[in-house]
């Protein structure tokens, strides 16, 4: 009860804050960090990709104005399945489409698709190699909703599943080009998915997408930065932060977290005694950090090593910028806990 | 499409003979690892025959071809029973019943899709079949297939949640292309299933979420026949369900008035006693 106790008594009574945050609720979003943003990447993506190719389908289980695929249901309805409030059945379904030879992607929230319909992804999916595409919103720490919500250890649970390919973008960029790969790729794909208004990071770095690569976005000879997700985002804010300071950061971002890029990981690591932290929006437990650990020590390289991760622990509800603070995910708490570690 | 009828696979075999075949090659697998779901496919064998014999389009010689109709096993530990139908539909050879559970065998105690030719989904993990079949009557009716999609189902895998999410949703989208058989034996791992979690009456449960439901005696072969054919001519734009009751160990009567449990006991010397019964029994 560690983690409960941490929490005032449910029977304190509370007043309004002066000058707290609005809590972001569900839709949390990540628009408010000074960068553009792109509105709903994954639904435009899906909807253009889907006028060249027949064999793509949209299905959701009553969240897809939550997951931007009402922008494919709105352009293309004779193809987008409502499957109602029943994740198990999405799964089964899509891969009873997939089995009559279409590529449908599944979306729902995160939480729902690792922890509720696992056995339907692992058994009736991924055991069979089956090509749909899970498309997740509100991974990791994306709400201020609470553990309900807050799929803290997604990575970990579909990381275990063999056959499954599991990407976790950064940005709207990032999306947009992983939504064709995804769909090329043979076998079942867990997206992780930024919704709503999505930053544009990386459009600056002339990166590219490829399913399976790590791709360095800034180099630095002190520190090397292993990042997935928006948290490769927050790892840029703290480079150029730290970059102020003399601290002079790399960054090395890792979209694909299974299959992961060992080569790239640990030709990385090897180079000249950098203090190594990895970054992701995720519980340390499980994750792109542990992955990433593992495979430095097969690969008999032992750098310094921590890592930036939501503890394991069900997390409090709030308002996000808040709860980033509060778990260490802002580019703030990475900047601190880095010169902490230099 | 059309040239595929059942009779292409044969010749006036009775289906009571089909079911006779069934019985024995199913028997034999089991004789095979001294063990095995028997009392399933014994009992099922009647609906079986009528399933590979009269009421499925399919080509043995190639199992995957598109205008066939789909055949889901959802129960996994039905495969004994599948395998002794699929060798009997010329699907699988005869001769390799000798593999059945070994090691490199295509014929696994529990029923998976990349093992099998002819077995169209991974079964085991109880209450996916209904609804990857939903999946594949949509898929169909995308393609204009108007192919049917079966999947068997048993009354304990009434009690998954996930099976009614596909029950909703086979009506909501007006799947009229599918089938559902459900084997009701009372029998589940720890007992009765009606002592668990399967209460009757359920041709009304059925109904009540819009499907077409029969009930009807699962070893009657001419009710099954009729049945089948009632749930695939029916014009209303609904899912139908065949409900069959059926009897653990039919057709083996020194079985049949056994202590019936999930999984019968056999005794090694009772193999050969058991085919020595049928072959006295075989039907015209």
């Amino acid at each position: 009860m560690t983690t409960l106790s941490r929490r005032k008594s449910k029977y304190e009574p509370r007043q309004a804050p002066r000058d707290g945050k609005a809590t972001s609720a569900m839709i949390a979003s990540l628009d408010a960090e000074g960068r553009d943003t792109i509105a709903a990447p994954f639904g435009h993506a899906l909807s253009e990709l889907a006028q060249t190719r027949d064999d793509i389908l949209g299905l959701s289980a009553d969240l897809s104005k939550y997951t931007d695929m009402h922008i494919f249901a709105r352009d293309h309805p004779d193809r987008f399945y409502q499957m109602g409030m029943a994740e198990q059945l999405l799964f089964s379904a899509a891969a009873g489409l997939a089995r009559e030879g279409f590529t449908p992607f599944a979306t729902t929230y995160a939480v729902f698709a690792s922890r509720r319909a696992y056995d339907f992804i692992a058994m009736a999916i991924a055991e069979e190699g089956l090509p749909v595409k899970i498309a997740c919103a509100l991974p990791g720490l994306t709400t201020g909703y609470g553990p309900s919500h807050q799929a803290t250890e997604d990575l970990a649970i579909m990381r275990a599943m063999p056959g499954l390919t599991v990407i976790d973008p950064c940005d709207a960029i990032e999306i947009a080009q992983a939504v064709p790969a995804v769909a090329d790729h043979p076998g079942p794909v867990y997206m992780r998915l930024l919704r709503g208004k999505v930053p544009d990071v990386l459009g600056r770095y002339g990166y590219r997408f490829e399913m399976g690569k790590a791709k360095e976005i800034r180099g630095g000879r002190d520190v090397l930065i292993v990042s997935s997700g928006f948290m490769t985002m927050r790892a840029l804010d703290a480079a150029d932060a730290l970059g102020r300071d003399g601290v002079d950061c790399a960054v090395l971002h890792v979209p694909t977290i299974k299959p992961l890029d060992v080569d790239t990981i640990v030709a990385e690591a090897s180079k000249g005694g950098r203090l190594v932290v990895v970054a992701e929006n995720h519980s340390v437990t499980g994750g792109l950090g542990e992955a990433v650990g593992a495979a430095l020590m097969r690969a008999g390289v032992h750098p310094t090593f921590r890592q930036v991760g939501l503890p394991d622990e069900f997390l409090d509800a709030g308002a996000l910028p808040t709860l980033h603070e509060q778990y260490g995910l802002s580019a703030g708490s990475v900047v601190a806990r880095i010169k902490g570690w230099m | 499409m059309q040239d595929a009828s059942p009779a292409r696979r044969g010749d006036n075999t009775s289906l009571a003979r089909r079911a006779w075949h069934i019985r024995r090659h199913a028997l034999r697998m089991g004789q095979v690892q001294g063990q095995g779901y028997i009392g399933q496919a014994l009992g099922i064998a009647d609906v079986l025959a009528v399933s590979y014999f009269h009421a499925l389009n399919l080509r043995p010689d190639d199992p995957e071809w598109e205008g066939r109709d789909r055949f889901c096993l959802s129960i996994g530990h039905y495969a004994i029973a599948l395998y002794a139908a699929l060798i009997e539909a010329n699907v699988l050879p005869e001769d390799e019943i000798g593999t059945y559970g070994m090691d490199d065998s295509r014929m696994p105690m529990s029923g998976m899709a990349a093992y099998t030719p002819g077995m169209e989904i991974t079964g085991g993990s109880l209450g996916h079949g209904l609804g990857i079949a939903v999946g594949m009557g949509l898929g169909l009716k995308r393609k204009k297939n108007p192919a049917f999609v079966y999947n068997l189902l048993s009354d304990g895998e009434l009690g998954e949640g996930s099976t009614w999410e596909a029950v909703m949703s086979a009506v909501q989208h007006r799947l009229d292309n599918l089938i559902a058989i459900v084997d009701f034996n009372d029998q589940q791992a720890d007992g009765k299933t009606t002592d668990a979690l399967c209460v009757p009456p359920l041709a009304p449960k059925w109904e009540a979420f819009g499907w077409h439901a029969q009930e009807i005696d699962g070893n009657d072969i001419e009710a099954v026949r009729a049945a089948f054919d009632a749930a695939r001519n029916l014009p209303d734009a609904r899912p139908r369900v065949i409900i069959c009751h059926t009897t653990m160990c039919k057709g083996v009567p020194f079985l049949e008035n056994r202590e019936i449990t999930h999984f019968v006991r056999v005794d090694a010397d009772e193999w050969d006693k058991a085919l020595t019964y049928l072959d006295g029994e075989m039907p015209a």
